[in-house]
């Protein structure tokens, strides 16, 4: 179970505002949660809080492959994105990572930002003021990915097996 | 037993009679590609798991193209990491300065065949459908996965035929068709799909315009852009047969059907890729620079475009015009047929062959509220630099037109004839 308080984004989150690719040299691991989505608010990397929730309309994280926006959001202490529905290679990404995703339908009127909801992701229910709203829960392999931590902890559970 | 293009390559490529969309495979790689800016995290992870070695070293490709040659220290580090790993490893798929160009461009002149299925760490790997090839665009750490096994799950997107009729009318191209499309069904309208590209039109259009179309299938969410193979395909790739086309009766999501003869000179106006509009309607944007190349138009056809406008006429002297060949191959071709010579006589510069601009790396950052119009595939805020900056996408014709007038410009009125 995920618990935590929300900040919301509109449709069309893409990963240039997410993180500017000038930030991309970087491999340190501070710096990206720095540059988080100042595109649309320069002050919200000092307003996330750890444990906090995103919540998104549609599309989210559409554009580039690069994965340092999964990482960033992660990094930055962010423990769920909710979106009625995520761009395809960011949500690759996000699982790869161990940054747990999940498209619900419905979510962006369900939520105000600063509410707190609860993210079941065995059942895929998301808890809110509203009530449950359901979603489809990932297949079991992406679960797995995600369990182990993201795909190289997964890959190398396998390789100690 | 119906398929798809797409569903025929994933139940190849992952050892099965058919499969059909919404299902879960597990698809062998053919060719797996890393660049400069996504590579490195991609040989990180690698290190972290403990062992780097690539499962087949020829169906390995790195290709040094987003911030070449390298403009700061750190980025020079990052371009080591992978000329290392090259070296390491023995990787003959390498493309180091001297060799390099758009990672797209040099994948279609060298590596990708019709059939194939091939992942880039790099969301426009779409632009390889336009050979017949499934290709789509991945995250560095399942990059790691794939160089470690040569496998990657997939799940079998549904397709959305986009059905092309007509034929385009003079100083309107494949860009201006895409940006149309995009402006039609939304920058999410073919989320997690295949985009296929038929009828009549595709069939008139070059290779060079088939992969700036399927290039930008990514702007509306598409997992690929794909063209069933045909005698134009086999020429450019130059294999004899590409037995893998979809069936007549195949399963689609949905039918969008494109007339060709209606289009008009494209833009795409800031911030969003389907925020597009005729340019005859967008009311002369000012262009402090104009931006021609990219892995949607910096190849041959694309420059030719831009030179034939360009021939003889000056830049406009308010107006920066940066021209950027998409490979080495591009270059040397558009140096012998004389459009380099155009472009510098106009008062433009060329750049050496690589990414440029198109995602604010180097070469033609914007400073506040400075516009570019650009041949490039994203008008996302701060792409180009400053947040404050403004990206208006257009085709290489429109970008040409709009060098001379300084400002955002319909480019029929240059056509000849």
């Amino acid at each position: 179970m995920i618990k935590g308080s929300v900040w919301k984004f509109g449709d069309d989150v893409d990963t240039d505002v997410i993180i500017p690719a000038k930030y991309l040299r970087s491999v340190d691991q501070t710096v990206w949660p720095k540059h988080l989505l100042e595109g649309l608010d320069p002050t919200f990397s000092s307003k996330v809080k750890t444990g906090n929730i995103i919540v998104a309309g549609r599309n989210f994280g559409c554009g580039s492959s690069r994965e340092q926006a999964a990482l960033a959001i992660k990094w930055a202490g962010v423990s769920a994105v909710v979106a009625e529905s995520f761009a395809r290679i960011f949500f690759r990404n996000a699982i790869n990572n161990g940054l747990p995703l999940v498209e619900c339908k419905g979510i962006s009127k369900a939520v105000d930002e600063g509410d707190v909801i609860e993210i079941d992701l065995d059942s895929g229910n998301v808890k809110t003021k509203k009530g449950i709203l359901r979603s489809s829960p990932l297949p079991p392999f992406l679960k797995e990915i995600l369990k182990s931590g993201g795909l190289v902890e997964y890959y190398k559970a396998k390789r100690a097996v | 037993m119906v398929m798809t293009i797409s569903e025929k390559v994933l139940a190849r490529a992952s050892g099965r009679e058919r499969v059909e969309a919404g299902e879960y495979v597990v698809g062998k790689i053919d060719l797996a590609m890393i660049h400069d800016l996504t590579g490195p995290l991609t040989l990180n992870v690698l290190k972290e798991v403990g062992y780097d070695k690539p499962w087949d070293p020829d169906r390995v490709a790195i290709i040094l193209d987003h911030q070449v040659p390298a403009n700061s220290t750190v980025t020079a580090a990052l371009q080591k990491q992978l000329r290392d790993y090259a070296r390491k490893y023995g990787l003959k798929n390498y493309h180091d300065l001297g060799r390099q160009g758009v990672c797209h461009q040099i994948l279609a002149e060298s590596y990708v065949k019709p059939g194939m299925l091939v992942v880039g760490a790099d969301s426009h790997t779409c632009s390889l459908g336009a050979l017949g090839a499934f290709a789509t665009g991945i995250g560095s750490t399942e990059m790691a996965a794939v160089f470690l096994t040569g496998e990657l799950w997939f799940r079998v997107p549904e397709s959305i035929k986009f059905d092309l009729k007509g034929r385009l009318g003079k100083g309107v191209s494949a860009k201006d068709v895409i940006l149309n499309i995009i402006g039609r069904v939304g920058v999410d309208g073919a989320l997690y799909c295949a985009a296929e590209f038929t009828g009549e039109g595709v069939e008139r259009l070059s290779v060079d315009g088939r992969l700036t179309v399927c290039n930008m299938a990514i702007e509306m969410g598409g997992k690929t852009g794909i063209i069933n193979p045909d005698r134009r395909t086999l020429e450019y790739t130059g294999v004899k047969s590409a037995p893998l086309r979809s069936d007549p009766d195949a399963n689609y999501l949905k039918v969008v059907e494109v007339d060709l003869d209606e289009i008009e000179p494209q833009v795409a106006m800031p911030h969003s890729v389907d925020n597009v509009k005729p340019v005859s309607d967008a009311g002369g944007v000012r262009a402090d620079q104009v931006f021609i190349g990219s892995c949607t138009n910096g190849r041959l056809e694309d420059l030719k475009a831009a030179a034939g406008i360009l021939e003889g006429k000056k830049v406009n002297p308010n107006t920066r015009l940066i021209v950027i060949p998409a490979s080495q191959k591009i270059y040397l071709e558009a140096e012998r047929r004389g459009y380099i010579k155009t472009f510098v006589e106009a008062g433009g510069v060329v750049c050496n062959p690589n990414c440029g601009p198109c995602l604010g790396g180097h070469m033609g950052i914007l400073a506040d509220d400075e516009t570019c119009v650009s041949t490039s595939n994203r008008n996302f805020m701060g792409r180009m630099g400053s947040t404050s900056s403004k990206v208006y996408l257009v085709s290489p014709e429109t970008a040409a037109a709009t060098a001379i007038e300084g400002r955002l410009a319909d480019p029929r009125k240059y056509m000849g004839g």
